[in-house]
């Protein structure tokens, strides 16, 4: 390993122009003759528009012009898609309502969109949005997803009877009820799982540019995945063809899952664009992140757990409700169903489980991935009830997590997933080790003596991340495929251009891709660059999320890497007239195995481009692509232990310890990878206190600035202990399994664990607010 | 925010004359409510007068135990003042805990008194401190200067000018934030005179904005003590209910925070 | 609209607005200064914190008109001679920045945050200093952890100095 290679904690190559001010976000973006929009944005959960009368906004100081759905639809403008099909488990494809970018006809939740307002500054455009008169007929609304499937409430779509998305099944029913029925014990719990509203600090943003001249488009984004979207803009959306089309995603100030869909704006702003003539920035404030972002989760469960005489489970039952929203984003079928179910095994060796998960149509903003995505609501299921159930059955939770670990692999659960690698012990014995778990009884007797009540709780999870097998997400209803491509471009005098379709938007993948390069080549990690986000300049990609760009987009890189090795040995042998099998590369040299001959690379890389000495009939130049698709999911799995004291006067609770024990597969930046699980855990602890949105009965949102939505702060957080004991990935050439969403997926239940067992109230949703918590801790008074 | 007009004072005199000309106008101290506020659109005033700069609202003058601070003084000038800190912690410790530090750097206590938010920290003191609010035309006691939510007995046109009061022999400030927006959920000012008597003001937890709390300033002057305050019954009909507590909850947050309050007094 | 005049990063700058722009406005589109940012309408994310006078302030509840006549530095102004200021140096060698979209608050919030305390500075105190400048990448560990090092750094520094 050199200084900068793969296992080094190298210093982020992006963040210099991030700490001195030049980062470029899409709201940075500045273009002649650009003008800002403001959306007109439904006041109502439900209602009907009778008409739209903009002639007063129209005549507005600085108005360009009011665009609307009707026009919209005029151009052929298509309706937003879920691109993931899912079928009930009676054979009926999934029920997809019609989402039109602008709403013409019926308004779904509130702000919804229904006009947008063009003008020379944003307070000019807000000004007349005002003045935009929109005639609503208010209909009768529904925001919980369990009332809205009862008879005689409000209907959404018209395809959706009950508002029924879809009714889907996984696993073997008739064995799971026969194993309940002959279990020694059954453990039944109700589990709610909290809506959540993603909240990258950048709030979206898009600037739409059409150019007369050549016909064609260039919208500025932040997306995770541009490729994706000009992909769906075009196939879909009829926007403009794919070749008339560049997507740019430029600096992104954090996704969480909430940028990788497609919105209502970005379509419109590059239609209006075109109407207009004039370039359309829109920049959302944080109340329309709060209101229109994709949020995340929103399940209501039951689950049944059965165990035998000696505390091995034998089956699991499950069944969800997951809230949708108004409409169905874009990848919103895949979260409760093949992100959820298909992990429902956890890290324990279950004979028989089922699940059943119904999807459902609210007044409320759509519902799509937020960080974990499916993974977190199973991990709290099951982390949630292997703890009630080692309650019940008067076990030490580690001990009955231990009695039911898989403990050999690959490992084939009832539930898809085929687990490759783990050590779910070792996780375990680290992370009670680093917590101190026998000195727990000292400290809880210690804290009581200060009046307060302390508790401990973990939590063992896994996730399924490397998205994903394309062949595999394909015959489960994907869209697409879930490859990734790279391309590595050697420069004449040997620095290096990596083009990759993954997408940096805080990962530091401008580090650790170069890493990868730094370390193959043995090359300064300041002579490579990594370019993304740009249609224009990376060949094709399928973007960030699902912890994919390590497994996946990195071996996209190495197998560039590979021809370009191949290609630049070939070179340096005839140039010193050897063998090519025996050019090693080393130090940034080519050199002849075993003899003191040798090319410096960038004398290799001139070579290839002078052209002048290169072996008969091989092409000029160093640029080779790849296209990587992976062969398995990976299987990231940890354990994290998480001790609270509560104050029993208030029910504040605070976090005094938080330790994470991971096995990721190979670590390619320690640093980075601590940070992401710092930041996972800090939403994760986010979700179980503080963070859930609401709205009320009418569709209102209630939580929709950070007055009402609690977002973590560093005082409510402590400092965390992290380490890593790692298993690599048999599975993806670089042996990485992906850590951008563990953090998310393992803490929440160790946090409630924690909390009910310092209150002795098992009875707490998430997010225990301090009133929950005391009202609680009364109860079990 | 809508269209406003801009004006910045330099004496009290001009900020009147200033304010006189406006068709609906608003006096602008630090702005860190008002300026939020108008950027969510939900205030419009035509003009704003700027008493920022004005130099006879600043400051903080301290003789034997009375204290005067000028309307234009930072929470962050309260909160680091050693001659305040000297006979009045409290309100040094209040002041330095509004907001954070950049919110500190701006709001005043004036303008924080004239808004009068039923969630703001001044407010609470100033009752148990029994303040005078002092104005360009006369002299309002606190008792008498918050009249509901955001409602305060200023006439129109009329600005703060200074608080003062008589530092008490004991006094301190606890609050229970609220987890998104860090306002009090509730807060509690206790103050207790020399010759023992006790006010309790109790500030986030009123469905109608600032109060003084008969119940536990009796139980106090009884028996100067956290545990005097056990018994004392919070009567949470009076308590706001919303979306982060419900009133039975803030009972018990105005019970706790007061018995915390004498802890630390 | 008025013209406006402050000094900015040391330089004297001018531009015409109206009275309800936002001094984050001001300074992001009549400046071109695109370092300080807008994450919230409501004052609490921090991302927009400049420093006003010598003080850390949220530009995007001040008037661009209340700042008038006044010094200010924005992100852009810390560096000196293309070299990080201490506690840009830090974030950067404890990975206190990801996705950098608050980071110029961050930063700006770091070194007023030091001013006031010096080395003194202890995690609890870090903490609670933060509660106006919102992260949603890092968890704040190693935010905390990189302002800690910068105040020893730059509290040593000073001492050396004396």
């Amino acid at each position: 390993m050199g200084v900068d290679g793969i296992g080094a904690r190298v210093a982020r190559k992006e963040d210099r122009r991030f700490l001195t001010g030049k980062g470029r976000y899409t709201d940075d973006m500045s273009v002649p003759g650009m003008k800002y929009a403001v959306f007109v944005r439904s006041p109502h959960a439900h209602a009907t528009i009778a008409g739209i009368d903009a002639t007063a906004a129209r005549a507005m100081p600085g108005v360009i012009d009011v665009l609307d759905g009707r026009q919209l639809l005029a151009d052929g403008i298509g309706n937003l898609i879920c691109g993931w099909m899912i079928h009930s488990k009676d054979g009926s494809p999934m029920k997809m309502g019609a989402w039109r970018p602008l709403a013409d006809k019926t308004v779904r939740y509130v702000g919804d969109a229904v006009a947008i307002v063009v003008a020379d500054s944003v307070a000019e455009a807000r000004d007349a949005a005002e003045a935009v008169v929109v005639d609503y007929d208010p209909l009768p609304a529904v925001t919980d997803p369990v009332q809205a499937l009862a008879d005689g409430q409000p209907q959404l779509h018209p395809e959706a009877s009950n508002n029924l998305v879809f009714d889907w099944e996984l696993g073997d029913g008739a064995a799971v009820d026969r194993a309940l029925a002959a279990a020694a014990h059954v453990t039944e719990l109700k589990i709610f799982n909290n809506r959540l509203s993603p909240n990258p600090m950048e709030p979206r943003a898009t600037l739409g540019i059409y150019d007369a001249g050549d016909e064609h488009y260039t919208c500025y984004t932040t997306s995770q995945n541009p490729h994706l979207a000009r992909l769906v803009m075009s196939a879909f959306y009829n926007v403009a063809p794919e070749n008339k089309l560049r997507v740019i995603a430029p600096d992104v100030g954090g996704g969480f899952g909430s940028k990788i869909y497609i919105y209502p704006e970005e379509i419109v702003c590059l239609w209006a664009s075109k109407r207009t003539g004039v370039p359309v920035k829109w920049t959302s404030d944080r109340t329309e992140a709060f209101l229109t972002d994709a949020h995340g989760r929103d399940h209501v469960s039951t689950v049944k757990m059965a165990f035998d005489a000696g505390n091995r489970i034998t089956a699991l039952k499950v069944d969800t409700i997951a809230n949708l929203g108004a409409y169905m984003s874009l990848f919103s079928s895949c979260v409760p169903t093949y992100l959820y179910a298909t992990l429902l095994s956890g890290q324990y060796d279950i004979p028989a489980i089922h699940a059943n998960v119904r999807t459902v149509y609210t007044n409320t903003v759509p519902v799509d991935a937020y960080r974990g995505a499916g993974r977190p609501e199973a991990t709290y299921l099951l982390e949630r009830t292997m703890e009630t159930a080692a309650r019940e059955l008067g076990l030490s939770p580690a001990e009955l997590r231990r009695t039911n670990f898989i403990r050999s692999f690959p490992h084939q659960t009832p539930v898809i997933m085929n687990y490759d690698a783990g050590d779910y012990e070792a996780s375990l014995n680290a992370a009670m080790a680093a917590a101190d778990w026998n000195g727990f009884a000292a400290r809880k007797a210690e804290a009581e003596g200060r009046g307060m009540k302390r508790g401990i709780g973990m939590s063992c999870y896994i996730e399924a991340c490397g998205l994903a097998p394309s062949a595999a997400v394909g015959s489960l209803g994907a869209g697409v495929g879930l490859w990734e491509s790279a391309e590595v471009k050697v420069n004449m005098v040997g620095t290096i251009e990596v083009m990759t379709g993954s997408h940096s938007h805080g990962q530091g993948h401008e580090t650790t891709f170069a890493q990868l390069v730094a370390d193959r080549l043995g090359l300064p990690i300041d002579s490579i660059n990594i370019v993304h986000g740009d249609t224009d300049k990376v060949q094709m990609g399928m973007g960030t999320y699902g912890s994919r760009s390590g497994a996946v987009g990195m071996s996209a890189v190495a197998k560039a890497l590979d021809k370009v090795e191949a290609k630049a040995k070939k070179i340096a042998a005839h140039l010193m007239e050897a063998d090519e099998s025996d050019i090693v590369i080393e130090d940034g040299v080519l050199k002849v195995a075993g003899t003191d001959k040798s090319v410096p690379w960038f004398q290799m890389a001139l070579a290839a481009y002078t052209a002048h000495n290169l072996p008969p009939g091989l092409e000029p130049g160093l640029k080779e692509s790849a296209f990587y698709d992976p062969a398995n999911f990976t299987f990231p799995a940890g354990c994290y232990i998480c001790e609270v004291e509560v104050d029993p006067e208030t029910g504040r609770t605070k976090v005094v310890q938080f330790v994470a024990a991971d096995d990721f597969g190979n670590i390619i930046n320690p640093m980075i990878v601590e940070g992401q699980v710092h930041g996972g855990i800090a939403q994760g602890i986010g979700q179980a206190l503080l963070e859930g949105v609401r709205y009320d009965d009418s569709g209102q949102l209630l939580t929709a600035s950070y007055l009402d939505y609690a977002m973590p702060r560093a005082d409510d957080l402590p400092s965390f202990v992290v380490s890593t004991s790692n298993t690599p990935c048999p599975n993806n050439p670089l042996g990485v399994k992906g850590c951008g969403e563990a953090g998310a997926i393992g803490s929440p239940p160790a946090l409630i664990n924690a909390i009910t067992d310092a209150i002795g109230n098992n009875q707490l949703t998430m997010p225990a607010t301090a009133e929950k918590v005391w009202a609680a801790a009364q109860a079990a008074n | 925010m809508y269209q406003t007009n801009y004006h910045r004072a330099a004496s009290i005199q001009e900020a009147v004359q200033m304010m006189g000309a406006a068709t609906e106008g608003k006096y602008l101290s630090g702005g860190m409510t008002l300026i939020p506020t108008m950027r969510l659109r939900l205030a419009a005033p035509s003009d704003l007068v700027d008493l920022r700069r004005i130099a006879e609202l600043k400051g903080i003058a301290v003789d034997g135990r009375s204290v005067r601070i000028g309307a234009a003084t930072t929470h962050e000038e309260v909160a680091t003042s050693s001659a305040l800190r000297a006979i009045c912690p409290s309100i040094c410790g209040l002041a330095g805990h509004i907001g954070d530090p950049a919110v500190r750097h701006m709001g005043t206590i004036g303008g924080s008194i004239a808004n009068n938010d039923p969630a703001a920290d001044y407010p609470a003191a100033m009752l148990a401190l029994d303040a005078v609010i002092v104005t360009d035309r006369r002299e309002i006691k606190a008792a008498a200067f918050f009249t509901g939510l955001f409602e305060t007995a200023l006439e129109e046109g009329e600005i703060i000018t200074a608080v003062r009061f008589d530092a008490p022999a004991k006094a301190a400030y606890q609050k229970f934030p609220n987890p998104a927006s860090r306002y009090a959920m509730a807060g509690v000012f206790v103050a207790r005179r020399d010759n023992g008597d006790v006010r309790v003001g109790v500030t986030g937890a009123g469905s109608s904005g600032v109060f003084r709390h008969p119940g536990l300033e009796a139980a106090l002057s009884a028996n100067w003590s956290p545990d005097a305050v056990a018994n004392v019954t919070v009567d949470a009909s009076d308590l706001l209910t919303d979306l982060h507590a419900s009133a039975a909850y803030r009972a018990n947050l105005v019970r706790v925070m007061t018995k915390r309050a004498v802890a630390a007094a | 609209m008025a013209k406006i005049t402050m000094t900015v990063n040391g330089r004297q700058v001018s531009g015409v607005c109206e009275d309800r722009t936002l001094l984050v406005h001001f300074i992001r589109e009549n400046l071109g200064l695109t370092g300080t940012h807008v994450g919230c309408d409501t004052s609490q994310c921090g991302a927009c914190v400049v420093h006003m006078d010598g003080q850390s302030v949220k530009s995007c509840s001040i008037l661009a008109a209340q700042a008038a006549g006044s010094s200010v530095i924005t992100i852009e102004g810390l560096a000196q001679n293309g070299e990080l200021h201490p506690v840009q140096a830090a974030f950067k060698a404890h990975h206190g920045l990801q996705c950098g979209f608050c980071t110029p608050g961050m930063v700006m919030t770091a070194v007023d945050m030091i001013q006031r305390h010096g080395s003194a500075l202890d995690e609890a105190t870090v903490r609670a200093e933060l509660e106006g400048n919102i992260c949603r990448c890092t968890g704040y560990h190693n935010i905390v952890k990189a302002i800690l090092a910068a105040a020893h750094e730059m509290g040593g520094a000073r001492q050396a100095a004396e």
